[in-house]
């Protein structure tokens, strides 16, 4: 019986252990990013190529995602609100639900997704075929020619990606409500309109830069971590999709908290 | 010019150097030769910081190379070729030849670059028509002649070369030892080049180091190569599978 608490209380202390090592690593990589992004030289060629695939070719992805979740929406409080009588406020719920919360983590997941999981595979592949000590050897620092333009992308195109992700999403819900639950078009737009606050699109941007922050950190991290070998990319792909995710519940937890809760 | 003391280096439990002393002087072609999985790569990566020893000291033109200020200088001085030719696959093969003379403190006009990058790849045997396609669509042997090119191109005082003519046929590992005496004559490179090619070893050298166990078994002129009376030596060159060196490792 001591023995097995001994080793219960001993694999808990190893977890913790391993954590804080884990939590040190990435505030290490994290501080020497953002020195990265902040000192030339800027690789334009590079951070050209990061936004355009980190930010526009999102596109498709984030208004497919938002347009299905705000029709959705629409349908979930027309029918919860008919219980008791408030029907009426399907454009508002609808406009907060996107903007505040649904649109910025959705957004935020699915670029995790997309682009964490991609950002790590090349990486990680650049690593196991030597090609980050290539890039050593020729003089170029790797987090600046690619950490640094893939972060910079993810911070700067998230939040656009976020605001088309709320529109389209608005979009969404006043579709359905207007083609089948009777609304009427104008007025719809004119209560969403009116609902919305300065602060609630203020926050819904602010998370989208942090959340494109993370992951694209997340997947630079492990790609550059990575093990040797096929198992060692596909474990760092699997492991940057994970923690990006958590990651960004987690932030969008606490971003709530700083914006709403007074 | 590059002088190697004492190096240890494991990774976990494995140890891979145990000890290792080299040195080569300055506009020396030096070969290395010794058993696979002995460390050979491991060596010049740690000349080159890519991989930091347990313990040891490595100097470079006099100078300990942790206490180089300036990184990036100092790293303009080499040129490498990977054991599995390292290309970055998402850039052609010209751009990859031209890499640092495209950015940094090297930096040339695109048009100047792409003249270079395509004299180089002339030099190692490539033509001018393989200079705009990506990497991958290359065979594994014009894959090493590019990453070759890329190691001469910004012309380095030092150049490493990892297996240079693996995987090439005899006529095309002629073409490159060539190129890798010249270099040496002519440009007064100092290189290290690993090689299992025996032909190579003869036509490359002018010092010979052999590794065993993570440690410098033989070192000598390349003439003295074939009376050397170590017994590790003869077998390697021999190739015979009767000997001191053990053939399961
Ligand atoms: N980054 C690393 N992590 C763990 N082990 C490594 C690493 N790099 C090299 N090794 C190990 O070090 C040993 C020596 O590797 P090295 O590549 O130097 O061999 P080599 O002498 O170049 O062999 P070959 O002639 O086959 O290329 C191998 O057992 C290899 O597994
Ligand atoms: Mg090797």
């Amino acid at each position: 019986m001591i023995k097995f608490l001994n080793h219960f209380l001993g694999s808990i202390g190893a977890a913790a252990l391993s954590f804080s090592a884990m939590v040190g690593r990435v505030s290490i990589f994290t501080a020497q990013t953002l020195r990265h992004m902040f000192t030339p030289p800027v690789y334009g060629r590079e951070l050209l190529i990061s936004l355009m695939n980190i930010g526009y070719l999102s596109l498709p992805v984030v208004g497919l995602t938002s347009l299905f979740t705000g029709g959705a929406l629409a349908l979930q409080i027309y029918a919860g609100g008919s219980r008791f009588s408030a029907e009426a406020v399907v454009p508002q719920i609808v406009a907060i639900g996107m903007v505040r919360e649904l649109g910025p983590v959705l957004v935020g997941l699915m670029i995790a997704a997309r682009v964490t999981a991609s950002v790590a595979a090349e990486i990680a592949t650049m690593k196991v075929t030597e090609q980050i000590d290539a890039l050593v050897t020729l003089s170029t620092h790797p987090m600046k020619y690619l950490t640094a333009p893939r972060v910079w992308a993810g911070l700067l195109t998230v939040p656009f990606l976020v605001a088309v992700g709320d529109i389209i999403g608005i979009m969404g819900g006043w579709l359905v409500s207007t083609q089948s639950l009777d609304f009427n078009s104008a007025t719809y737009l004119r209560n969403t309109i009116n609902f919305l606050q300065a602060a609630d699109i203020i926050s819904s941007l602010v998370k989208g830069a942090v959340f494109g922050f993370i992951a694209t950190l997340m997947g630079c991290y492990y790609g550059m971590n990575s093990g040797r070998g096929a198992q060692g990319v596909g474990q760092a792909t699997k492991a940057s999709v994970v923690s990006a995710a958590i990651l960004i519940l987690a932030a969008n937890f606490l971003l709530t908290q700083a914006f709403f809760a007074a | 010019m590059i002088t190697l003391e004492n190096i240890h280096k494991s990774f976990g439990s494995k140890q891979i150097l145990r000890g290792l002393d080299l040195d080569v002087k300055q506009g020396e072609s030096c070969v290395i030769i010794g058993g696979s999985g002995t460390g050979k790569s491991v060596t010049l990566k740690c000349i080159l910081g890519l991989i930091t020893p347990d313990s040891g000291s490595i100097k470079v033109a006099e100078e300990e190379i942790t206490q180089t200020g300036d990184r990036d200088a100092f790293l303009a001085q080499f040129g490498m070729l990977f054991q599995g030719a390292a290309l970055f696959d998402s850039l052609p093969v010209w751009q990859n030849v031209a890499f640092r003379l495209l950015r940094g403190s090297l930096k040339k006009s695109k048009d100047e670059a792409r003249e270079i990058a395509i004299e180089k790849l002339r030099r190692v045997g490539l033509s001018a028509d393989v200079a705009d396609q990506l990497p991958g669509e290359l065979s594994g042997g014009m894959q090493k002649r590019v990453g070759l090119a890329r190691a001469i191109a910004a012309d380095p005082k030092i150049i490493f070369f990892d297996e240079p003519t693996t995987g090439l046929d005899p006529i095309m590992s002629g073409v490159i030892n060539d190129l890798i005496r010249e270099i040496v004559t002519e440009m007064g490179a100092t290189a290290l080049t690993i090689t299992h090619d025996m032909t190579s070893v003869r036509a490359i050298a002018d010092k010979v180091a052999m590794l065993h166990r993570g440690k410098l078994r033989w070192h000598g002129d390349v003439k003295d190569l074939d009376h050397a009376d170590d017994p590790y030596l003869t077998q390697f060159i021999s190739g015979s599978p009767e000997g001191p060196i053990e053939t399961l490792r």
